[in-house]
């Protein structure tokens, strides 16, 4: 007999704790919150300046976050597997279940990545600096890359019964944006150099979460101001309450859009 | 000697100026005094304009009387050598689409000497011309420009020679101090900020020097124009930001001489364009958007011991042609060893990225700064040079900073 909603939230609930718990048990969550303790310390160590840390941190968490994230992503949904399949045969609702561990990933990496990162920085006396912005929006951004990108990899995993071609398709997904969409990008911009390519950079930029996070964290730490003519179109557009609060409503499709996605490939999908 | 100063004090009078007192004109009682007398100027309001010094005399404020122009004219005119201007505050010079109307103006004189002035809602603040041997020592220019074409410069000296310029603050005028066609100036100690062009703007002025001065947030920075042998020393240039705004603009510069600057947080630190032999020496930029920036056309330059800090671009060149040389700078994103310990980097650096190069074609470009992408093309250049000058490193660069 199936469960009622409410049974069913608290069923997704259940899977969701267990999943994160059985994360935080397993010793990769503490590798990743080690990672970034460590290189929280280093950096603060090695630059004695809260702002700067945070511009280095930056190219961090816009490369590593999203490969990371991915990387879980798929191989929390492959290994878990005969764990889903022992699931699916309760009577619990398929979206409950993905949707459970889908959030205990996302969840447990954001959390590794908000203690590794914001202890050292407490400890050095953040809250002291006015650095506070930048950083908590560096977080912010993260947290969401990590929801984007693990969502991303799960719809990869379970459109894809052979690991090898979804462990493929997850780390050509984080290549493309991570890399390749900028190389288009610059050609693009390059071959129509002739055309008016404020609005198309704009987009172009609003379009790839990763290139959307770089440009958001850049113009918090005011290097906008420094780019003469075109940094001023950036800083007019997302400088403003508005940019900002656009490309947080961006960020936040883009974290919806893999979970719906999600949800349809679970219910289809026969097992 | 006794005599000679006692002749002094029976020749030169003093006399007092005030609303209530017998004196209560300033221009009135220039007229009636005799070369080389003091003027007292009482506290309270002086409604005067075009106010004609022709003779030698020291027109002194007590407590900074107010001399109001009603924005109908020029306020004071000099004429005459051995002028002293001191502690006066000077309001509502009138603005004029056709005369360049000044607070102070000085007309052909000598070893004049102009001080402790507060000058406000001006349109030209002090303008000397075709006078020497002066001083322009601890004013306060207080501008509210807006408009740069119905705005005029704080101080302007225009073909005058071997005038000091010492511990003024100016603020909100079109140019703060502006030069042309002056020699032998030197221009100290100054504070200049807020204007709506330059802070300081060299035409055709040579061997001037200028040190220890504050730039900050002009609309442009400070232009030096078609000018030869100009020492600047010190001085600090901050926050010009905008899209044509820089630290320093240098144009058709020859054999000039900078050292221990500091350049922190401009759009562009230094553009350089048809300039040679000049020696860059020991400077720090920081946090610029582009440290150095040359155009194009500039020979024999050389820099060395500088101190390149979280730029976004070191150095940016739009040619492949490199006849400059860079020797023992220290670089924020060097990433070589040093493997001697003889504090000096084994490996050459590149200070010119290809990005810098892409920007300068596409600007548009610029929003892919510190993307994966750019690093790996930028690395990949790095490290076999295609489109960058191939002799353009620092064969030397710093392991540590320069204290």
């Amino acid at each position: 007999m199936p469960l009622r909603p409410l049974q069913q939230q608290e069923a997704m609930l259940k899977i969701l704790k267990y999943s994160f718990y059985d994360l935080i048990r397993s010793r990769w969550s503490y590798v990743y919150f080690l990672f970034y303790l460590a290189l929280g310390f280093v950096l603060l160590f090695l630059n004695n300046d809260v702002s700067k840390a945070v511009i280095t941190l930056m190219n961090v968490i816009i490369v590593l976050i999203p490969l990371i994230g991915t990387i879980f992503g798929v191989m929390y949904y492959y290994n878990s597997r005969e764990f889903t399949e022992l699931l699916l045969a309760q009577p619990i609702k398929r979206t409950s279940i993905f949707m459970g561990q889908y959030f205990g990933v996302a969840g447990s990496l954001t959390l590794s990545l908000v203690l590794g990162l914001g202890i050292p920085f407490l400890l050095y006396g953040l809250m002291r600096s006015n650095a506070i912005f930048d950083f908590s929006l560096l977080l912010v951004t993260g947290a969401f890359l990590t929801f984007i990108f693990v969502g991303l990899s799960f719809v990869i995993a379970i459109s894809n019964e052979n690991k090898i071609k979804g462990f493929g398709y997850a780390v050509l997904l984080w290549l493309f944006l991570a890399v390749v969409y900028d190389g288009l990008f610059l050609m693009s911009l390059i071959m129509f150099e002739e055309y008016p390519l404020d609005t198309f950079s704009l987009v172009a930029t609003s379009l790839n979460p990763i290139d959307l996070s770089r440009i958001l964290i850049l113009l918090k730490l005011d290097i906008s101001a420094l780019l003469g003519y075109t940094g001023a179109i950036f800083k007019k557009f997302f400088g403003t309450d508005m940019g900002f609060l656009v490309s947080m409503a961006i960020l936040l499709a883009w974290t919806v859009l893999p979970i719906l996605g999600l949800r349809y490939k679970a219910r289809r999908k026969d097992f | 000697m006794f005599m000679l100063f006692l002749g002094h004090l029976v020749w030169a009078r003093t006399w007092t100026v005030c609303p209530t007192c017998e004196h209560s004109s300033i221009k009135q009682t220039i007229q009636e005094a005799n070369a080389h007398d003091t003027l007292l100027i009482q506290k309270g309001t002086y409604r005067e304009f075009e106010i004609l010094v022709d003779k030698p005399l020291i027109l002194k404020g007590m407590e900074y009387p107010i001399i109001d122009g009603e924005k109908k004219g020029e306020i004071f005119r000099i004429t005459s050598d051995n002028v002293t201007l001191d502690g006066l505050f000077i309001i509502n010079v009138g603005v004029s689409y056709t005369k360049d109307n000044a607070a102070i103006r000085v007309v052909q004189s000598k070893n004049f000497s102009i001080q402790n002035m507060v000058l406000e809602q001006l349109f030209f603040g002090i303008y000397l011309e075709k006078s020497s041997h002066g001083k322009v020592y601890h004013n306060r220019i207080i501008g509210d420009a807006v408009d740069e074409y119905n705005s005029g410069n704080g101080i302007q000296l225009w073909y005058s020679t071997d005038v000091e310029v010492r511990k003024n603050h100016v603020q909100g005028t079109r140019d703060g101090i502006y030069l042309e066609f002056s020699d032998r100036i030197t221009i100290t100690d100054n504070v200049s900020m807020d204007n709506l062009r330059y802070g300081l703007h060299f035409m055709f002025s040579n061997h001037d020097i200028y040190t220890n001065n504050t730039f900050e947030n002009n609309g442009a920075g400070v232009a030096v124009m078609f000018s030869k042998f100009i020492t600047m020393k010190n001085n600090t240039f901050r926050k010009n930001w905008g899209t044509a705004a820089y630290g320093m603009l240098l144009k058709e510069i020859n054999d000039a001489e900078i050292s221990d600057n500091t350049f922190e947080e401009n759009t562009i630190g230094i553009n350089v364009e048809g300039s040679n032999r000049i020696k860059y020496i020991d400077n720090d930029f920081i946090g610029n958007g582009w440290a150095i920036r040359v155009v194009g056309a500039c020979y024999t330059n050389s820099f060395k011991g500088n101190n390149f800090l979280y730029n976004s671009f070191d150095i940016s060149y739009n040619s492949k042609l490199n006849d400059n040389v860079f020797e023992g700078n220290f670089w924020s994103s060097y990433t070589g060893y040093d493997l001697d310990k003889d504090g000096v980097g084994d490996v050459p650096y590149r200070p010119v990225k290809l990005f810098s190069y892409v920007v300068n074609r596409t600007p548009e470009t610029i929003v892919l700064l510190r993307s994966l992408f750019m690093d790996i093309i930028d690395f990949s250049e790095r490290v076999s040079p295609v489109f960058t000058p191939d002799n353009l490193k620092d064969a030397q660069p710093l392991m540590k900073i320069r204290p």
